[in-house]
C-alpha cells in the first residue's frame, strides 16, 4: 500500500500542479495593472496640444468658454482617465457648415 | 544602443554577442561602454587587460580615439572603447557623446553603444548620437516594467523605433504557464520584436571565459544572437523555434523528417 501511495504520488503530483492557473496570467495581469498607472504621467506639453486639439474638434459643433476649459488625467485603483470639462456657450445648428 | 532600464537583464552579454556576431559577417563595429565607474564589457569580451586608455580620456582630451580603442585580434575588425573605471561618472555629456559617436560613425559599420542600468546621466549619453536603439528585457514582471519606462523615455528623446530583445526566455517554464509568453511581453510593450535569447548556461561559461557565446557554434544563447545580428543587417530571419527541445528524438525527427 505504502508503495503504491509513494507511487501515486509521484505520478499524480504534477497534474494537481497544472490545476491552479499558470503565474503568467498572474504575471501579466499585474503588469499590465502597474504600467497603467506608470504610464498615467503625461507631459504638460502633450496635455496642452491635446486640449488643444479637442478644442479644435470642439469647434467645428459648439462654441466652448476656452479659458474655463481643462483637461486632465484622473486616477483610481483599476483604471486612469481622462477628464475634461469644456463649458458650452453656444451649440452649432448646422454644423455641417462649419467643418468645410 | 543597447539599454533596458532594470540591471542585470543581459544588456552588456547583448552587446559583446551583437558585436562579435556583427564582425564576424565582414562589419567593421567599435563597441562603446558608457558604464562609467562600473564597466564590464572589457571583461565580458576577455579585454581587460589590454586597456590603456578609456572614454573619459578620449572625451577629456587626454588622448585621441584611436589610441582609446582596443581591436579584438580574434576577430580583426571588432574594437572596443572601454568606460573609465575609477573616473567620475558625470565627467562626460551628452553633447560629448553625441561628437564621439558621429566621429566614429564615419569610420564604422556599426557603432554599438552599452548603456548603464538606470535612467540618470549615463542613460543620456548613451541615447545622445543613437540612430536606433535595442531594449533587453527578461520575462519578469519587474524588468518588463523598467523597459516600458524606458520606452517612453527613448520616445520622448526622439527614438521611436525601438526594437525589442527578451532575454533569458525559458520555454519549457512558459509551456507549464508559470512565465510570460512572448507574445504577451511584446503585447505589452507594444514595439517590434528583434529577437528572443533563451537561458543558456553557455553564457555563463563564455563569460568565464571572456569569449562571447556567439564564437561557438550550436543552438542556444549563441544562436539566437546570431540571428539578431543578421536581422540587424536588414536580413529576414525566422525566430528559433523553441517548442521542441533538440533532444535525442527531436534531431533524429529532424533527421528522418517526421514532425
Amino acid at each position: 500500500m505504502k508503495l503504491w501511495d509513494s507511487f501515486a504520488k509521484k505520478f499524480a503530483a504534477p497534474k494537481q500542479k497544472k490545476e491552479p492557473a499558470g503565474s503568467r496570467a498572474q504575471a501579466r495581469d499585474r503588469l499590465r495593472l502597474v504600467l497603467v498607472h506608470d504610464r498615467a504621467t503625461i507631459s504638460p506639453v502633450m496635455m496642452d496640444k491635446l486640449k488643444e486639439e479637442l478644442l479644435q474638434t470642439l469647434s467645428h459643433y459648439m462654441q466652448v468658454d476656452e479659458v474655463a476649459s481643462v483637461a486632465c488625467l484622473e486616477q483610481t485603483d483599476k483604471e486612469v482617465r481622462l477628464v475634461a470639462t469644456f463649458p458650452i456657450i453656444k451649440l452649432n445648428r448646422n454644423y455641417a457648415e462649419n467643418i468645410s | 544602443m543597447v539599454t533596458s532600464g532594470k540591471g542585470g537583464v543581459g544588456k552588456t552579454t547583448t552587446t559583446a554577442n551583437i558585436g562579435t556576431a556583427l564582425s564576424f559577417s565582414g562589419q567593421k563595429v567599435v563597441l562603446i561602454d558608457t558604464d562609467i565607474g562600473l564597466r564590464n564589457l572589457d571583461v565580458i569580451l576577455g579585454l581587460e587587460n589590454r586597456i590603456v586608455y578609456d572614454l573619459v580620456d578620449v572625451i577629456t582630451g587626454n588622448c585621441r580615439y584611436k589610441q582609446a580603442l582596443i581591436r579584438d585580434k580574434r576577430f580583426g575588425n571588432l574594437f572596443l572603447m572601454p568606460a573609465a573605471q575609477t573616473k567620475d561618472k558625470n565627467s562626460v555629456r551628452p553633447e560629448e557623446m553625441k561628437a564621439l559617436c558621429e566621429e566614429l560613425k564615419e569610420n564604422f559599420d556599426y557603432v554599438v553603444v552599452d548603456c548603464p542600468a538606470g535612467i540618470e546621466r549615463g542613460f543620456y549619453n548613451a541615447i545622445a548620437g543613437a540612430e536606433r536603439a535595442i531594449v533587453v528585457t527578461t520575462p519578469e514582471v519587474s524588468a518588463v516594467r523598467d523597459a516600458d519606462r524606458v520606452i517612453g523615455l527613448l520616445e520622448t528623446s526622439g527614438l521611436r523605433d525601438a526594437k525589442l530583445i527578451i532575454n533569458r526566455f525559458r520555454p519549457r517554464m512558459a509551456r507549464q504557464g508559470d512565465m510570460m509568453e512572448i507574445e504577451d511581453v511584446i503585447d505589452i510593450l507594444a514595439i517590434d520584436l528583434l529577437g528572443v535569447v533563451p537561458e543558456d548556461e553557455k553564457i555563463v561559461v563564455s563569460t568565464n571565459r571572456g569569449e562571447p557565446a556567439v564564437m561557438e557554434n550550436g543552438w542556444g544563447a549563441g544562436e539566437a544572437y546570431r540571428r539578431i545580428a543578421r536581422r540587424i543587417q536588414g536580413e529576414e530571419v525566422a525566430l528559433m523555434n523553441f517548442e521542441m527541445k533538440p533532444g535525442f528524438f527531436g534531431r533524429l525527427k529532424k533527421i528522418i523528417g517526421v514532425n
